[in-house]
């Protein structure tokens, strides 16, 4: 039975906003419509940038993608701040769990001391490639067109940062503040760590936004992502050593999932407006994605030993097919 | 066990870890290409490890905060919808305090989310990075909420609908978006100087009072949780202004006289751009929280002063201005609205003109200035529109070049004469409100003469829709313009008394509260 409660009910003039009832009729809206759309500025500014005076304060010059509306890139997990702040609360409160039930049972002093070392060595350095990320996000929050793509960078941004404290506190679980030392040192100086480094420097001189986006969320995260938390983590590690690891890093792998459906999103409708842009987004891609393979090599090796090469071939056919399904042409 | 030997931590260097320590010297790139910012300001830092975190929160302990405070707000602002609290508030005349928000602050919230991602990225130390990241993503929760609480009133009344174009197009809404766009289009270190000590800091309290204690005396619960619910982000944000000041003046006594301009400049700015907020607390709450006056005297000579108290160390001096803000503090929330009232068939907010009751409040909190030189005014455009006459200014105003109000302050010693200035650049004449005004364009003429001016726009036949001719039999330049703004003629313009706002508030809280 359902109970039949009444409130009065008044007649509304409008339904939503003007911008809103262009874009998706006269009906009521959703919030994620009424927080995203339009919501950035586009007419009538008044001074040119001191820090760039060739382009408007909000420019669609900022990248050689070409769009009609920066609006038609979309965000399928619909995020705005209060459903983004949300949903990582709710991660964050399963994380917690983990750690806890870890440390309680002293779950990290079971692993295996091999496990423990390739783990260390492998993801301490990944604290600084997240903060180059990090810092790339924040750059595509600041300098894309429309809220619709430069608030998701946003949280991208924030999301790189927690993973970077999160791996901060992995490297505190498994060992201490000398292992995170050993990463920062491996990272600045080990023959290894320097392609990818070399890597990340060059994407933070890079200032096309959506170059830096094919460069640091398609290219490089959608090979690192699934080498590291899938492949090692919860392939070879686990197998070796159980799931401990895993359960820390779940944030990272749970995601990449999610992340990367927002990134194909963005590509997709961007390559579909003109062949152009499909060129554009091809050739950034293919060469961004080949010098990233590059750089991961030494990487997968570290992690994977004699698994490396079957794993670095599994991340570049995941993301060919990603490629395809964006309409990119992948030429690795 | 390792566990034991394992080094406890501090909280400082575990925050340390999580921020500071997970960046590294590039070395394949040049830093000044990296940061391509940070000299052209004539700023100099030498070291950024000198940066105090003005808060330590990490990522994981932010979502938590702000998730847990975002599902309160939404479940308030859910239950006001479900059960018209629109319905609740003083009176009707309250919406166009919101209206003027929506259109001319929420805007700015937005632009402040994009000028720290911009920081976020370009300043070289962590600490004020992140600290600046954390800024933007409040920023966008504060342009997002508002827009929430504000989403029914939209669907209610006039005046809401049309934000986007309204505050891109507008006269008076150029006014806040010129002063966000100079703050915006400047370097780093000035717009951080501009935005995060002299409003932030120096003048929030000033914004944030009059509209959230507004909401609150006014009925409106979902504009009240809004501004609740953003005091503890504003605190932060408060914190990042101090620290930001005192950084920059410890880091190279070079810097003194460089952000001594900046907060000269910016706390005129912000002052002017307040005149319109002290024209809301002033004539559009129902029921009034305190007056401009007063809130300048508590906020500004009171807690501003102890806080230039405490920069003097530095050398920082308070800044020329707030003399001549002394002496119009009895003046200029009565003069925007009468320029408002007189112009309201241009706006897309109602005016009215104070009732009895509300003129003798005015008397009181105003007894030098008001009975003398507004009172008498207001009586007079009052007897007028009981003759069916009512006034309007059918002329477009001069307007200051700076801060784009229109010329109608006084000068500060006579409150009989319109104040005005003069000044040329290039062979081309500009005007100005104030001296300080003056002074700013002079020190960048070159940004100012950019300005888009609405009025100047009108006369170069830019505000006019396609099509529009100008020399037609009939031409009606009002209506062109207001075409061009898209104002929603008859029903979102002109006076409170007869409005649509009006009728259906008392047509609606009758249905409501009557069989």
């Amino acid at each position: 039975m359902q109970i039949d409660l009444q409130t009065v009910a008044l007649k509304p003039l409008r339904n939503t906003f003007k911008h809103i009832e262009k874009r998706f009729g006269d009906k009521v809206a959703t919030r994620y419509q009424e927080a995203t759309y339009d919501l950035q500025p586009t007419h009538n500014f008044h001074y040119r940038p001191t820090w760039d005076p060739t382009r408007e304060l909000h420019d669609v010059k900022r990248t050689k993608i070409v769009l009609k509306d920066w609006y038609v890139l979309k965000d399928p997990r619909q995020f705005y701040y209060g459903t983004y702040t949300q949903a990582r609360a709710r991660q964050q409160d399963a994380i917690e769990k983990s750690f806890d039930f870890i440390e309680e049972r002293g779950l990290e002093h079971a692993l295996s001391p091999e496990i423990k070392e390739v783990a260390l060595k492998t993801l301490m350095p990944l604290r600084h490639v997240a903060w180059g990320a990090n810092m790339n996000n924040t750059c595509m929050a600041a300098y894309a067109y429309g809220t619709a793509l430069n608030q998701a960078c946003t949280f991208a941004s924030f999301d790189h940062l927690g993973i970077a404290q999160y791996l901060t506190r992995v490297g505190l679980a498994l060992g201490d503040v000398e292992d995170l030392k050993a990463g920062k040192t491996a990272w600045e100086k080990d023959a290894n760590w320097q392609p990818l480094r070399q890597y990340v420097e060059k994407m933070l001189v890079t200032r096309d936004v959506m170059e830096l986006f094919v460069a640091q969320n398609f290219a490089l995260d959608g090979l690192l992502y699934p080498l590291i938390y899938k492949e090692a983590v919860d392939g070879v590690w686990a197998a070796k050593s159980g799931p401990t690891i895993g359960m820390m890093t779940v944030f990272m792998a749970d995601w990449q999932a999610e992340t990367a459906k927002w990134v194909d999103a963005v590509l997709k409708p961007a390559a579909a407006e003109s062949a152009e842009n499909k060129a554009l987004l091809s050739q950034w891609a293919s060469d961004w994605a080949k010098q990233a393979i590059a750089a991961l090599k030494p990487i997968a090796t570290i992690a994977l030993g004699a698994e490396a090469d079957a794993a670095m071939a599994d991340v570049i056919l995941n993301l060919q097919e990603r490629a395809k399904k964006s309409g990119l042409d992948l030429s690795l | 066990m390792d566990m034991n030997a394992k080094k406890k931590l501090g909280l400082k260097e575990r925050y340390h870890l999580m921020t500071r320590d997970l960046a590294w010297e590039p070395t394949y790139q040049k830093e000044e290409e990296i940061y391509p910012q940070l000299a052209y300001e004539g700023i100099k830092i030498h070291d950024w490890e000198k940066w105090e975190d003005p808060f330590r929160l990490t990522v994981d302990a932010y979502w938590k905060y702000q998730a847990e405070k975002e599902r309160k707000l939404y479940a308030i602002i859910d239950g006001f919808t479900q059960n018209n609290g629109h319905l609740t508030v003083t009176d009707a005349r309250y919406v166009n305090a919101l209206k003027l928000w929506l259109n001319a602050i929420t805007p700015l919230e937005y632009e402040a989310h994009k000028g720290y991602a911009r920081l976020g990225r370009e300043f070289k130390g962590v600490g004020a990075a992140v600290a600046c990241q954390m800024q933007s993503i409040d920023e966008l929760r504060h342009a997002q909420t508002q827009i929430h609480s504000m989403s029914n009133y939209n669907r209610f009344y006039n005046g809401l609908d049309n934000w986007h174009h309204a505050q891109d197009h507008f006269w008076y809404y150029s006014v806040p978006k010129s002063y966000f766009e100079d703050a915006l289009t400047s370097g780093p270190f000035e717009f951080i100087t501009a935005i995060s000590f002299s409003f932030e800091y120096v003048l929030t309290n000033l914004l944030f009072v009059p509209f959230v204690s507004g909401a609150a005396y006014n009925g409106d619960m979902a504009a009240m949780t809004f501004g609740f619910s953003a005091q503890s982000d504003e605190s932060r944000h408060m914190t990042l202004g101090l620290e930001v000041i005192k950084f920059m003046l410890e880091q190279d006594p070079g810097n003194v006289p460089i952000v001594q301009k900046w907060i000269d400049k910016w706390t005129w700015r912000g002052v002017r751009l307040l005149t319109i907020v002290g024209m809301m607390q002033d004539y559009m709450l129902p029921k009034r929280v305190m007056s401009w006056k007063e809130a300048w005297e508590i906020y500004f000579e009171g807690n501003g002063m102890a806080l230039f108290n405490d920069l003097a160390r530095y050398g920082i001096k308070v800044p020329d201005c707030i003399d001549q803000i002394r002496k119009e503090k009895g003046h200029i929330s009565h003069q925007a609205w009468l320029v408002f009232n007189c112009a309201n068939f241009l706006t897309n907010f109602h005016t009215w003109i104070p009732s009895e009751e509300e003129l003798d409040w005015l008397d009181a909190k105003y007894p030098e200035t008001f009975p003398k030189y507004y009172r008498p005014r207001f009586e007079y455009f009052k007897k007028l529109e009981d003759e069916g006459k009512p006034f309007f200014t059918k002329g477009l105003p001069r307007l200051c070049q700076v801060c784009q109000l229109p010329i109608f302050f006084t000068e500060p010693d006579d409150p009989t004469q319109l104040a005005y200035e003069e000044g040329t650049y290039l062979g081309q004449k500009f005007q100005f409100c104030s001296t300080h005004c003056h002074k700013i364009f002079d020190n960048e003429p070159e940004k100012y003469v950019q300005a888009w001016l609405p009025v100047y726009q009108i006369y170069q036949g830019t505000n006019f829709l396609p099509g529009t001719d100008p020399t037609a039999e009939g031409f009606d330049p009002v209506r062109a313009v207001a075409d061009y703004y898209q104002l929603n003629w008859g029903h979102e313009n002109g006076p409170f008394e007869g409005s649509e706002d009006q009728k259906n508030f008392a047509m609606w809280r009758n249905q409501a509260t009557k069989n």
